[in-house]
């Protein structure tokens, strides 16, 4: 018997999910391992959105994350004009969940945390960048 | 906006920034990565390598056989469990693998025994085992007080581990790069004659966060950048005493000059040749405040931070060099980013 091959165009339900592309890019070497913990976080949904938020005022959880990330992302986005006010808490320390406030002017919150996440990431590229740059000014080589 | 924190005898001012927008009338201050680009700037002040290679390993599990020593079993097991170890590095690095954590959802911690053993390969997975038992010595001398000499293996030591390779394991981690304890003489458990310890482990390379005996960084630190600022010119006596208020190599001496001596109203008119004192190196200042305690310096100097100015500082244990542990944690926070990005496509809304 002949393998089956089923046209891959015919098993499209009408209403697909559009989803977005994987992230391109120089992607740091970490990312290559899958049994790297931070890789492992992709799997994982991890951001909720609370109860009783609205498009342009809303609260989000983060699990798994604290102030390395809450600090850094409010101010990146606190640094967006469109956004009224963002704040971050750490409800209890007992419990590995941060959790995010964005009121926005104009545009969504959602927009807002996505653009604090874009930017967060960029400004990470230009602080690897320059700090690859002065350590081969300072000129100790790192060991490979 | 003066990018100053002001620092009192007894408080701090100008403390919460303001560079946001919407907060300074015709001040923009909305994220601008050129701008990032340009003001930015790294300085590296001392980067020190290193030689050693401690790792990321460290003994996760204990499988106890036999214990008869007087340290009880769950003491022994967290004692092997902060035993540092070594290794050889392209083994560490490239070869081992993050070993899948538990699913710890806060009140089952239990894993069924078989579905953890699936998890444990060559490549994510250190066997080591510790077999040892105290005898007499029969050659000791009669009378002899001393246990080391009176028994075999009254003292367990590190380098009483032993690693069992399996698997590719051979290929990376032998001879010089063999497994073994970073230090050797950290003593484990004493025995007596009669007495056994035998047990394997299991280690893993795992993360800081999880428990800190994963963590290749030792000390990180960051401070913001001291300023001390003299208004009004300290001299002679006084100058050798405010130099002692501050650590070595903060202030300095400079003579006054003639045509500072000659300028009316500038403090220094009559003083010409003596020394008055100078701000040299303000990032050795530990900022311990010591000038404001004195009647004499009393309006003449003003302390501060630099808020947008970071000095940090990372000590590596050993297995990266702290140049490599900074851009690697720049790449973990940046992995964040796009991981929690996706979660955010995919978040019920």
């Amino acid at each position: 018997m002949p393998p089956k091959t089923k046209p891959a165009e015919a098993a499209l339900p009408a209403d697909d999910v559009s989803m977005n592309d994987e992230p391109v890019g120089d992607s740091p070497s970490l990312n290559d391992d899958p049994h790297n913990p931070a890789r492992m976080a992709f799997g994982e949904q991890r951001i909720r959105i609370l109860p009783g938020s609205s498009d342009t005022a809303a609260s989000f959880e983060f699990k798994g994350e604290d102030h390395t990330l809450g600090n850094a992302l409010r101010y990146i986005i606190m640094k967006n004009p469109k956004v009224e006010f963002c704040g971050y808490s750490i409800p209890h320390p007992s419990e590995d969940l941060m959790n995010i406030r964005i009121q926005t002017w104009e545009g969504t919150a959602v927009e807002a945390l996505e653009k604090g996440l874009d930017d967060l990431s960029d400004l990470c590229d230009v602080v690897e960048e320059k700090f690859i740059e002065a350590r081969d000014e300072y000129g100790t080589p790192m060991e490979a | 906006m003066a990018p100053i924190i002001g620092i009192n005898s007894e408080t701090v001012t100008n403390v919460t920034s303001t560079d946001f927008p919407g907060h300074w009338p015709g001040e923009d201050n909305s994220w601008s990565l050129s701008s990032f680009r340009n003001t930015f700037n790294i300085n590296i002040h001392h980067n020190e390598p290193l030689d050693s290679s401690f790792s990321l390993v460290a003994i996760e599990a204990v499988y106890v056989h036999n214990n008869t020593s007087v340290i009880q079993d769950e003491v022994l097991c967290q004692r092997l469990g902060l035993v540092p170890f070594r290794g050889g590095k392209e083994g560490i690095q490239e070869f081992l693998k993050w070993h899948p954590r538990k699913k710890d959802d806060g009140m089952n911690t239990v894993v069924e025994e078989e579905e953890e053993e699936n998890t444990k390969f060559d490549y994510n997975t250190i066997i080591l085992s510790l077999k040892i038992a105290c005898t007499r010595n029969k050659e000791a001398e009669k009378g002899e007080r001393d246990p080391l000499k009176a028994y075999h293996n009254a003292h367990v030591y590190a380098r009483d581990i032993q690693f069992k390779p399996f698997g590719r394991q051979e290929q990376y981690f032998s001879g010089e790069d063999a497994i073994g304890p970073t230090n050797p003489d950290i003593l484990v458990a004493k025995l007596r004659p009669g007495q056994c310890i035998d047990v394997d482990m299991h280690a893993f390379k795992g993360v800081g966060s999880d428990h800190a005996k994963f963590s290749p960084v030792a000390t990180a630190s960051y401070r913001l950048l001291p300023t001390i600022t003299i208004m009004k010119p300290i001299l002679g006596k006084d100058a050798e005493k405010f130099a002692r208020c501050f650590p070595q190599g903060v202030i300095g001496f400079e003579k006054v000059s003639k045509k500072e001596a000659q300028r009316k109203g500038s403090g220094y008119e009559g003083h010409e040749g003596e020394n008055k004192a100078v701000v040299l190196d303000p990032m050795k200042d530990t900022v311990s405040r010591e000038c404001l305690r004195h009647e004499e310096f009393e309006g003449k100097v003003k302390l501060g931070r630099v808020r947008d100015h970071f000095i940090f500082s990372v000590e590596s244990v050993g297995q990266w060099e702290s140049d490599a542990l900074f851009l690697e944690s720049v790449k973990v926070l940046k992995m964040k980013c796009e991981a929690l990005k996706q979660n955010l496509q995919t978040m019920n809304r």
